[in-house]
């Protein structure tokens, strides 16, 4: 399953990867804070088709953590909270990062079943296969596995 | 997998000798060809789990192994907090002591048929199942401490349940030194609407019918009779369970170089089970493994009800309750003493042999249940833990079938709605709020699970003896 991207310019965009037992979460863009939009994106879609969410409620998030990696971890792991507890989805995410601090907004709507149709819940984004990099393209890669 | 890594000991045994950081040997327990299809990284991850600090004898891994975070799913390993061993938040994983339980009905096959699709729809009226469920439970500070406290014994006093369920839960339905203290406000948040709620994925709620026994004397004992059915409940320790594994796995693996601890893999998350955080993430543990016996004692608590308009007075009995997502400490011999080590089981069940003191009188002749759930369209089995497997993987046996296809893989090639028509025609009845995760949980994502307690039973770590087949699936 794949979001709109391109290999040859550095577009944001997500995909996922195989992993057996569960899934693996891929964001890609131009800069740090767009991949890890778009990781997030990836992990929704894990649960639900994106385009059955709306985006009419936000949630501001925060994180800090000492390296990139652990940041990602970090927001996959606040965003799987707020959507534990608020019992939402979310379908439009918005991050900055300043040295290795996260601000970030998650914008969707109270879980409908019967809309939604979703899946399968996230238990966690887990440390396999976690991984936050620039390639030789100036492109963006921000992924892990996530524990359904 | 390639099979020439490994040393072959016997049929069901095979071996990597230590090399490189390794310090004791990788084990799996399977067949050749359970092995051949297995992933390559349980080898990785089975060799990773020996270079840890303080393990004993060897790193094991289960008939039904596979890739998993950091320790592959089914593995075990056992260490000593005399010889610097450590606990580790990926040992145990996110879904701590995620597991099953299954109640005796007594009533035969025909019976469940003149109810079926009543009774299918009543369970997924009043089983909470899948995201945006919540239970009826809405628990405070005080309930969420004495919760996470009591565990079963809790669930008990609350309500839920029967005195007489206790003892056939492992441990008596209550893991001892929880520390509710070290248990978040998140996991706390986490959890205050979730108790009595099934989840999702591979989480379920079955109505199996007895087709096939395997062991008549133990069979009698556990009180399985061919032709009845029983219910059969997977779940663990929901959200709680989740966010407690989720902050220790990242306080653990920033910690580990402090403590001298080169980790293979960022996911081995471990530290000293005598340090400050091994302690901490101990108590928390143990009361998420509280959070899960409290939960399917509720769940359990919810099927009586469901089944009780049915069948006034029908007693439901628990067969008994395992975890297969635990890190405990017991008493085991290595080299002819008697120690306690911290024994992980990520997706393996402990299975005491006959005779054991931590097993209920009625089971002393025969040893433990032991739970193992298939797929929705396959099978799922009891079997009975041997005295020969405590010194072959410290009393531990296979958890389910294990997934030989990704979620997106299995939801490319089926439909759920077709998934669910196909097991109709077979005589199975499926009820789900997703038919999305119907399709990612299709019966053919999942590898054959007679092969896997067929090599369980041939390495000595638990013997077959009943084969339950599904009637009524409540997946989450």
């Amino acid at each position: 399953m794949n979001g709109v991207r391109s290999a040859a310019r550095p577009m944001p965009g997500w995909e996922h990867f195989a992993h057996v037992a569960d899934i693996g979460v891929r964001g890609f863009g131009p800069s740090m804070e767009r991949a890890f939009e778009q990781a997030a994106l990836a992990m929704i879609s894990v649960i639900s088709d994106l385009s059955t969410i709306r985006a009419c409620e936000t949630v501001d998030i925060a994180c800090r953590a000492p390296d990139a990696d652990f940041l990602l971890a970090d927001w996959l792991n606040a965003i799987v909270f707020e959507m534990a507890t608020r019992n939402m989805l979310f379908s439009r995410f918005e991050v900055t990062i300043t040295e290795n601090r996260l601000r970030g907004r998650a914008s969707g709507e109270a879980v409908d079943v019967a809309r939604h149709k979703p899946a399968a819940e996230i238990k966690g984004a887990t440390l396999s296969e976690l991984k936050v990099t620039q390639t030789s393209d100036g492109r963006w890669i921000a992924q892990c596995i996530v524990d359904v | 997998m390639d099979i020439n890594t490994f040393s072959k000991i016997n049929d069901n045994r095979w071996e990597i000798e230590p090399r490189g950081k390794m310090r004791v040997p990788a084990v799996i327990h399977a067949s050749e060809a359970l092995i051949r299809d297995m992933d390559d990284k349980v080898r990785e991850q089975i060799v990773n789990v020996a270079t840890l600090p303080g393990i004993v004898s060897a790193a094991h891994a289960m008939p039904d192994a596979h890739w998993g975070y950091g320790f592959p799913i089914g593995g075990v390993a056992a260490f000593d907090p005399a010889q610097d061993g450590v606990i580790s938040a990926g040992g145990v994983g996110f879904d701590i002591s995620c597991g099953v339980r299954t109640h005796l009905t007594g009533l035969g096959r025909n019976d469940i048929e003149s109810q079926r699709n009543k009774l299918a729809d009543a369970l997924l009226r009043n089983i909470p199942a899948g995201i945006g469920s919540r239970g009826d439970i809405t628990l405070g500070k005080r309930g969420m401490d004495d919760m996470l406290a009591g565990g079963a014994g809790w669930a008990l006093s609350e309500g839920y349940g029967e005195a007489r369920d206790l003892e056939f839960i492992e441990d008596n339905g209550r893991a001892d030194g929880a520390l509710p203290r070290h248990v978040s406000q998140r996991a706390r948040q986490r959890q205050c609407r979730e108790m009595g709620t099934l989840g999702s994925g591979n989480h379920y709620l079955e109505i199996q019918e007895i087709t096939d026994i395997h062991d008549a004397e133990t069979a009698r004992v556990f009180g399985l009779v061919k032709g009845e059915c029983v219910v059969t409940i997977h779940c663990g320790s929901r959200g709680l369970g989740h966010q407690i594994g989720t902050e220790f796995l990242r306080e653990m693996a920033m910690a580990a170089a402090d403590y001298g601890i080169a980790l293979p893999d960022r996911e081995l998350a471990c530290a000293p089970i005598e340090s400050e955080i091994g302690r901490r993430y101990t108590g928390a543990m143990r009361s998420a493994i509280n959070c899960a016996l409290a939960n399917r004692q509720i769940l359990g608590h919810l099927m009586r009800e469901v089944f009780h308009p049915f069948w006034p007075g029908l007693e439901l009995n628990l067969l008994f309750d395992v975890s297969h997502n635990t890190c405990k400490p017991e008493f085991h011999i290595v080299s002819g003493q008697r120690k306690t080590l911290y024994v992980h089981r990520k997706g393996a069940t402990r299975a005491l042999g006959p005779g054991h003191p931590g097993i209920p009188e009625k089971f002393q002749s025969t040893g433990q249940p032991v739970l193992i759930g298939g797929s929705m369209g396959t099978e799922s089995w009891v079997l009975a833990g041997m005295e020969s497997s405590e010194d072959t993987a410290f009393s531990s046996a296979c958890h389910g079938a294990g997934r030989c296809m990704s979620r997106n893989q299995a939801r490319k090639r089926w439909q759920g709605r077709q998934v669910v028509d196909g097991l109709a025609e077979r005589g199975i009845t499926v009820r789900s709020p997703s038919m999305r995760g119907v399709a990612e949980e299709a019966p053919g994502a999942y590898k054959d699970v007679s092969e896997v307690v067929l090599a369980s039973e041939n390495a000595g770590l638990a013997r077959r003896v009943a084969r339950l087949k599904p009637v009524i699936c409540i997946k989450g």
